[in-house]
């Protein structure tokens, strides 16, 4: 089924429908990706630039293979190789590649907005793959998808999204997709980190991992950049003392806690080595999900053109 | 001379409170009771129109020099005229900065080919740079009006005490651009809700507020007058209201789109609603809107700042701050602010005797004996805002694509006639 939206820039562009047939149709290519040849022609014929404007390597490996085992041919544009650098607009850019009949572009932007504003100047659709400190909605999807495959259930399930609320999109998105989904959404960081008007996006609001752990289902840690902690905040140690998901920490919360981090990791940091690689740790699972999921999307933005 | 009897209109004089439908007679560049038998008045017919004192808008950006492509002090000028206005104050961030008598001098010469009164701002500090006072006494002597770093605040408390404790011996307010940097970061909308959503860096409204309460601190310190401009929030109005009532020398501006624009309008991470201050919530808006009824502020004012497209263009966070007003902000006023008829009069007070006070400008009213800058206003007359009305050299306009009410019809400076059935004469 197609999506209701001609894009995905927003959790907000998903109808109810459309995010249950998203994860319902996952199964079909996770499944693609288990057999030992692992593609299947339903995009052949179809291009997909992935337009990464900002360092990536998993995100724009995730979305390159999804591509590739539907079939489609993925052609990616880095920051660095692109003429992005040297001084081209991104309206230029868009106009460049919608000039090349190019079905779709993702994109991965520094600035909040990009994927919003690309949208506006191309006609094929556009799948944000993460624009600043906007949104990242597969990111979403892909987490949402890994929750439900090990609890077989989101609504009614309590989820703490611990770090650094205010810069993150994997937050933003999170937030109101799980809380559409009917789990309950705590939102823990430090108060400078913890945005105006946040318990908007359908969440609440916590400074003190300490005080949740005993009542979530899951704890999902955010990547802390290390220049935000440069900028009028305290020292990693300091962080890590207070919201850093260590063994002992998790001891002490909800008895099945799972935990869950987007990558790249800071181990020591948000998250100790031990529990990252422990056995409450969905983080490899919600790599592979990125896959099935990012297949997901593409088909149903475009597979029903061939269909 | 020319001579004009403009007849059965509606007369509205804020500063002598009149308002009552009268003939406007011109004669020798004056308004006066009657005309010389030798005079052979143009009739300007303005019944059902409004006949008011010629407008004045108290912070504008021309652009010039330095960036002519974007706006120029001509371009401007027919801008302005067109938006009813005969005077505007235009700021000294150009390139190079309006610091010296020379750079001043240049302006003025542009601006004496214009049909209006462009009066210019000196910078504060050299370069803008916040590291020493420009040459005041000389720019005062050139012509300067008063004293600026627009685009940017004093930051340096001292530095700031030290224009306003000069200006005393300059009789030209300080004009401050109230906002503390720090607080600004690297924020390019209103803190709040919309900012979380969006996924953009906001700009507190404390870091318009805190600035403010040192100006107003410093003014009272040093008896010199500071005004604030382009005030865009509850707390800072508050402040402003407070430091007047106590008598405080000091006088203030907010604009059009902060009386009627919040930050929702950024939904879209359209760089036209891109502007410093930002577009704040809806309870700074109501604030700045009462603020301008009980006379918390005595001026509204434009800030009109050309951006070329290719500018504005870009990524959100990248695209630089600012709109044009010139105008817009007479149909602006007159559709989204303006409900009933004392209103009418004290906006209008709001764009004539009141901006003229903040100067000491000899403006802003139609009195017997003043000199003749009138402004004919329709204020049903429909204004489609795309880009093709625009006569500035851009168009990077918050209110592109909204239908208004009210426009100049008629307009005349200093007794000549320089916008006839709002055309460019």
């Amino acid at each position: 089924m197609p999506l209701s939206s001609h894009d995905l820039i927003s959790i907000a562009d998903l109808s109810d429908g459309d995010i249950g047939s998203l994860l319902e149709s996952v199964a079909t290519y996770a499944d693609v990706s288990e057999r030992v040849i692992k593609k299947v022609p339903a995009l052949r014929g179809r291009t997909i630039i992935n337009l990464f404007l900002e360092p990536s390597t998993r995100t724009r490996t995730s979305f390159e293979i999804a591509g590739k085992r539907l079939s489609a041919d993925v052609i990616n544009i880095s920051g660095a190789g692109s003429s992005l650098k040297k001084g081209e607009s991104l309206k230029d850019t868009a106009k460049t590649i919608e000039a090349m009949q190019v079905d779709a572009v993702v994109v991965r932007h520094w600035a909040a907005g990009a994927a919003h504003k690309l949208a506006e100047y191309i006609e094929p659709p556009v799948i944000n793959a993460g624009d600043g400190a906007h949104e990242h909605p597969t990111q979403a999807l892909l987490d949402a998808l890994t929750i439900q495959n090990r609890l077989k259930k989101i609504s009614g399930i309590k989820v703490a999204v611990v770090g650094d609320i205010l810069h993150s999109r994997v937050a933003r998105s999170l937030i109101m997709l799980l809380g559409r989904l009917g789990a309950e959404v705590t939102a823990v960081a430090p108060p400078m980190w913890s945005p105006k008007g946040l318990e908007a996006l359908g969440c609440s609001i916590s400074y003190s991992l300490d005080d949740v752990l005993d009542s979530v289902d899951v704890v999902y840690l955010l990547r802390i950049q290390r220049e935000r902690l440069s900028d009028h905040m305290f020292s990693e140690q300091e962080y890590a003392r207070t919201y850093c998901l260590n063994r002992e920490r998790l001891n002490r919360a909800k008895p099945g806690c799972l935990v869950m981090h987007p990558g790249p990791m800071n181990r020591g940091i948000e998250i100790s080595a031990d529990v990252a690689d422990g056995e409450k740790s969905l983080i490899t699972a919600q790599v592979s999900n990125g896959v099935a999921v990012r297949m997901a999307v593409f088909y149903q933005i475009l597979g029903d053109v061939v269909s | 001379m020319s001579a004009f009897s403009i007849t059965g209109g509606r007369v509205i004089d804020p500063k002598s409170s009149r308002d009552e439908v009268a003939d406007v007679l011109i004669e020798n560049g004056k308004v006066v009771d009657k005309l010389s038998e030798v005079a052979e008045p143009e009739i300007i017919d303005a019944r059902g129109l409004l006949v008011v004192p010629g407008l004045i808008d108290l912070h504008v950006h021309l652009r010039e020099p330095g960036r002519e492509d974007t706006e120029t002090v001509e371009s401007g000028a027919r801008a302005a005229a067109l938006g009813g206005f005969t005077t505007i104050v235009c700021m000294p961030n150009t390139t190079p900065v309006i610091d010296s008598r020379a750079v001043l001098d240049y302006v003025l010469e542009k601006a004496a080919l214009t049909p209006i009164d462009v009066k210019v701002v000196g910078a504060v500090t050299a370069g803008l740079a916040g590291e020493r006072l420009a040459d005041l006494a000389d720019m005062t002597a050139a012509g300067a009006v008063g004293f600026s770093d627009d685009g940017r605040p004093v930051s340096d408390s001292a530095m700031m005490r030290a224009a306003l404790e000069y200006s005393l011996a300059l009789e030209r307010p300080i004009i401050s651009h109230a906002e503390d940097l720090d607080l600004s970061g690297d924020g390019v909308m209103n803190e709040g809700e919309m900012a979380t959503r969006l996924g953009l860096a906001g700009i507190p409204a404390q870091a318009e507020a805190v600035m403010v309460a040192r100006d107003i601190l410093l003014a009272q310190m040093t008896g010199a007058r500071v005004h604030i401009t382009h005030v865009s929030t509850a707390a800072a109005t508050e402040l402003i209201r407070a430091a007047k009532a106590k008598g405080l020398p000091v006088t203030a501006d907010c604009t059009p789109h902060h009386l009627v624009l919040t930050d929702e309008a950024l939904s879209d991470y359209d760089t036209n609603f891109k502007m410093n201050p930002p577009l704040r919530s809806e309870a700074d808006r109501q604030a700045v809107v009462e603020g301008i009824w009980d006379g918390t502020f005595d001026a509204i004012a434009s800030d009109h700042a050309p951006h070329a497209r290719h500018e504005k263009e870009v990524e959100f966070e990248s695209a630089p701050f600012g709109t044009i007003g010139l105008q817009t902000t007479l149909p602006v006023i007159l559709t989204e602010l303006v409900d009933d008829d004392q209103r009418l009069i004290q906006a209008i007070a709001a764009l004539t005797s009141g901006a003229a006070a903040v100067l000491g400008l000899d403006r802003g009213s139609i009195a017997l004996g003043a000199a003749a800058d009138v402004t004919v206003i329709d204020t049903k007359a429909k204004v489609k805002v795309d880009e093709a009305f625009f006569v500035s050299r851009s168009t990077n306009s918050a209110f592109l694509g909204r239908e208004l009410r009210g426009a100049a019809t008629h307009v005349i400076k200093d007794g000549k006639l320089i916008v006839r059935e709002g055309e460019l004469v």
